[in-house]
């Protein structure tokens, strides 16, 4: 079946002369990784089946009609109209279709709200525009954002996304979970709706602010598993991409214990050539300001106030800190950056995005005390 | 053929003076019905291709991956206006304007009931979608939150500029012209109707429209409620949708979709009507079940209400709510299967011809369906799981609507036409049109079906390369599809200005005036028609029944 039909997209492609065809693109929902997910691929290839079944009957006796009942072949008109057993008939049947389908419909969809008895709990916030990533059971958190290299290509005219490995599917930081747990995960927003959706685990599910939703999975299988925010959440929705690493326990164990260990080690602060300080830099702007700043520092004419020429991105850096840490009514607060950060952060802004104040700022002028922490 | 006599009598007896206006003032202040079904359907016409126009902007920067001709919120102000645009636009506009020459010809009524009004709500519209085109020239651009205007991503200072009130105010003038509208549909259905036809006497375009004009006065303002809402959410500091002011965005999905899945049945209430007229006269039998049409339309128009739900099945709602909507949405599936079989059960053992209105309105059969096949599988809740918010349900929705909605609005104009204007069109270009049109937009949508299986989200301007290839080729459908409704365009002008020059017969359509009135009135129409009601209706479609 599948082969048949990657021929008759092939043929299609050969027909429409496109030179660039992918094997790896598919035409029908893929098996995933759970349970859930299978069993809504059998349902959906159920409906599928079902819904060709009546195309066949339907459109089999409209074109049959179609070709003999025409008048320039002489067909004369019949003049029946209204038959109360057809007309009774083609209702009971849809009907109990409906029903048969509505059985394995409901089982699926109880076993998918059942949250009870999980292994572990994430918490997954959406955020404008990348996940953030809290594990509740051993305080594991941190930020995924899309990897600089699409990052990079997305934003410039012309760039070539085929030279990105899973370009615009990629983070810097993926989920990892162990397999053949029944991981729980509730999902909030602090901004706007986002959607968090990973074809391979079966589903997907908004993200609210100010409310929390639930939702499970049980991977069978250790993989990567990519996806996508799938709620339109402005101008860089395209751009939040979801990675799931599913390991071993033992591999996941050992994660769990490398990142722990990671998140407890302090900043460096010790100083940085002027080199450093701007390639640093660049990557803090390309994951915190670029989606609303642009990647040239223009912002957006009417929305979004441009970096270039700003008096506050220029002038004293000690004010652009306190505007930065205490952030306003449109942008978020940056005191998750470190001081190491905020020192790459603003020499980068400020002598870059075609700005040249000149200075360079050292993490350890910029680092408050429990910056160390 | 007796009527037909009668009314030709009657009219040669009242000779009025009451032509149109000259010059321009004619269109400004009319409050005939023929005039203002013309500019209804030339401004939906007009807006048709501006809405087209931005779609081509959205295929252009779809072609290939990475970024090509426009930035983000610029492509998603795209697709925004886009939905608007043809929403209520283009579509809706041009169902009103079938229903105000139509209806007062099929019942047998001199005008609307209430012309003057009638005036109102058709500039209203064009102040409405005036205001909201302005907002393209706005600091910060057109709203880029979504046709649904979702809070708080609609309210968010750097996503929407200054545009959002206008956008409002917009939707509420295009309200209040879809209400007025509405209640004259009503009105006339009700009171004007030539004595001799009893309600299940309609022509089903008449039934199909008298719906929909109560699904509009009970919706209409439910959405103006909704997007209040947010006006006052933005400027005035309550906290509807708001969670930390005790709100809950949540509840504007809720509002939003009572009055949106209602609307998108009176986008395709109407489609209904006409092609349970066309289709009869093209097979020449009467329709098969003319009383079951009738109350399949009126059953989908209940559930309608009733079902709003499923377009938020991942939006987190208990469990018992998952179940109920996917129920009541899977019940759907059985009125509107009733129609579909109906059509079919008409065709059979006709004496079919395949000039250009009945080409289009297979069509629409075939595709319509379609897109109810994929409409019965997201109903299933869990297989929702996966298709929502995906290129899935954009293939979806689009069946519905372009070889659903405008395939018949196309065959509308063709079946019709030649009777307003005693033109006819060129044939051989109407049916160039048709099998472009069906050939482009099937390469336009049908790939749109495997993007969103796999796994490609709707409302993205770039995507990941494994992508690539499908949406390539349903660009190339579109833009075939883009050029090749210049051509309608053509015809549509040629038409008026005299068309092949053919002789056109009152009929227009070779014993069309068994199945309806209007065949019966002179071609070309004069100004002013039924001045005295026809004695009696066609009633070929309830031959038992009499």
């Amino acid at each position: 079946m599948n082969k048949e039909k990657q021929l008759f997209a092939g043929l299609i492609l050969m027909a429409l002369g496109l030179g660039t065809a992918h094997a790896d693109y598919t035409l029908n929902l893929m098996k995933g990784v759970t349970k859930v997910s299978n069993d809504i691929y059998d349902l959906h290839m159920l409906i599928l089946w079902i819904c060709v079944f009546i195309g066949i009957v339907v459109f089999g006796a409209m074109f049959y009609s179609i070709f003999h009942h025409r008048k320039s072949k002489g067909h004369v008109a019949a003049q029946f109209h209204e038959n109360t057993t057809v007309e009774i008939i083609w209702t009971i049947i849809p009907t109990l279709i409906l029903v048969a389908m509505a059985i394995p419909a409901t089982k699926t969809l109880l076993e998918l709200s059942d949250v009870e008895k999980s292994d572990m709990t994430i918490q997954v916030t959406g955020r404008q525009w990348y996940w953030d990533y809290k594990y509740l059971d051993n305080d594991i958190h941190f930020e995924s954002h899309l990897d600089e290299a699409s990052e990079r290509v997305h934003r410039t005219v012309g760039a070539d996304p085929r030279s990105v490995p899973n370009y615009l599917l990629n983070v810097d930081k993926p989920l990892v979970i162990p397999v053949h747990k029944k991981v729980r995960f509730v999902l909030t927003s602090t901004d706007v709706i986002h959607s968090w959706w990973v074809p391979d685990l079966g589903w997907k599910k908004d993200a609210n602010p100010g409310f929390i939703n639930e939702a499970w999975t049980l991977v069978e299988k250790p993989g990567t598993y990519r996806g996508q925010c799938t709620e339109l959440c402005g101008r860089d929705h395209g751009f939040m991409p979801i990675v799931v690493i599913a390991m071993e326990q033992a591999d996941y164990d050992a994660w769990v214990a490398r990142t722990i260990e990671q998140q407890k080690q302090k900043p460096d602060l010790s100083d940085q050539s002027r080199q450093q300080l701007m390639a640093h830099g660049e990557s803090v702007y390309l994951k915190n300001c670029v989606g609303c700043h642009q990647i040239d520092g223009a912002g957006v004419p009417g929305l979004i106030p441009a970096l270039t020429g700003s008096a506050i991105a220029t002038g004293k850096w000690e004010s652009l800190d306190g505007f930065l840490r205490a952030g306003t009514s449109k942008m978020p607060k940056f005191e998750k950056l470190n001081g190491k950060e905020f020192a790459e952060l603003m020499t980068y802004v400020r002598n870059n995005l075609g700005n040249k104040v000149g200075d360079e700022l050292q993490p350890k002028q910029t680092a408050l005390p429990d910056d160390d922490e | 053929m007796s009527a037909a006599e009668d009314a030709h009598d009657h009219h040669d007896d009242h000779h009025h003076d009451h032509g149109p206006e000259k010059g321009l003032l004619r269109w400004i202040i009319t409050t005939n019905h023929k005039d203002i079904g013309t500019l209804y359907l030339l401004f939906a016409l007009t807006m048709f291709f501006v809405g087209g126009a931005m779609a081509m902007v959205i295929r252009a920067e779809l072609f290939e991956p990475g970024l090509q001709f426009v930035d983000p919120a610029f492509f998603n102000s795209m697709t925004t206006m886009h939905a608007l645009v043809m929403v209520f636009g283009a579509v809706m506009p041009a169902f009103v304007g079938l229903a105000n020459w139509q209806i007062p010809l099929m019942i047998g009524a001199t005008d609307m009931a209430l012309p003057r009004m009638n005036n109102m709500s058709f500039w209203m519209l064009v102040a409405g979608v005036l205001l909201l085109a302005s907002t393209l020239f706005m600091e910060g651009g057109a709203p880029n939150g979504g046709w649904t205007l979702y809070p708080p991503l609609v309210l968010q200072p750097i996503t929407v500029g200054k545009a959002l009130p206008f956008a409002i105010f917009s939707v509420h003038l295009l309200g209040i012209s879809s209400i007025m509208g509405a209640i004259n549909i009503i009105a006339t259905i009700f009171n004007m109707r030539a004595p001799a036809m009893k309600l299940m006497d309609m022509p089903l375009f008449v039934w199909t429209w008298l719906i929909t004009a109560f699904l509009l006065i009970a919706v209409m303002p439910v959405f103006a409620g909704a997007v209040t809402m947010l006006l006052t959410d933005k400027f005035f500091h309550t906290s509807f949708f708001n969670a930390a002011g005790g709100g809950d965005p949540v509840l504007y999905e809720h509002i939003f979709w009572f009055f949106g899945h209602p609307e998108v049945y009176i986008m395709i209430l109407p489609t209904f009507g006409v092609a349970s007229t066309i289709i009869p006269v093209f097979a020449r039998k009467p329709l098969f079940g003319y009383a079951s049409m009738v109350w399949a339309t009126a059953s989908i128009a209940f559930l309608s209400f009733i079902v709003w739900a499923h377009h938020m099945f991942t939006v987190g709602m208990p469990i018992a709510g998952e179940l109920y909507f996917m129920y009541a949405t899977m019940i759907i599936a059985v009125p509107t299967g009733v129609k579909v079989f109906n059509w079919t059960a008409t065709m059979w053992k006709g004496a079919m011809t395949f000039e250009t209105p009945m080409l289009f309105s297979i069509a629409f059969v075939v595709l319509f369906t379609l897109g109810g096949f994929t409409g019965l599988m997201m109903s299933i809740a869990p297989s929702d799981f996966q298709y929502h918010d995906t290129y899935f349900i954009v293939a979806h929705f689009h069946y519905t609507l372009v070889p659903a909605s405008v395939f018949i609005l196309m065959a509308a104009g063709y079946f019709w036409l030649p009777k307003w204007t005693g033109n006819m069109y060129n044939e051989k270009i109407g049916q160039l049109h048709f099998w472009l049109s069906v050939i482009s937009v099937n390469i336009l949508f049908f790939p749109q079906h495997f993007l969103g299986l796999a796994g490609m989200p709707r409302r993205i301007p770039d995507y990941a390369v494994q992508f690539a290839d499908w949406n390539m080729i349903s660009s190339v459908g579109g833009f075939i599809f883009g050029a090749s409704q210049l051509l309608f365009l053509y015809i549509v002008i040629d038409t008026i200005r005299g068309g092949t020059g053919e002789k056109v017969s009152d009929e227009v359509w070779e014993d069309a005036s068994k199945h309806s009135l209007e065949w019966t009135l002179p071609t070309p129409l004069p100004y002013h028609t039924w001045t005295t009601p026809p004695a009696s209706v066609p009633t070929e479609h309830v031959l038992d029944s009499h």
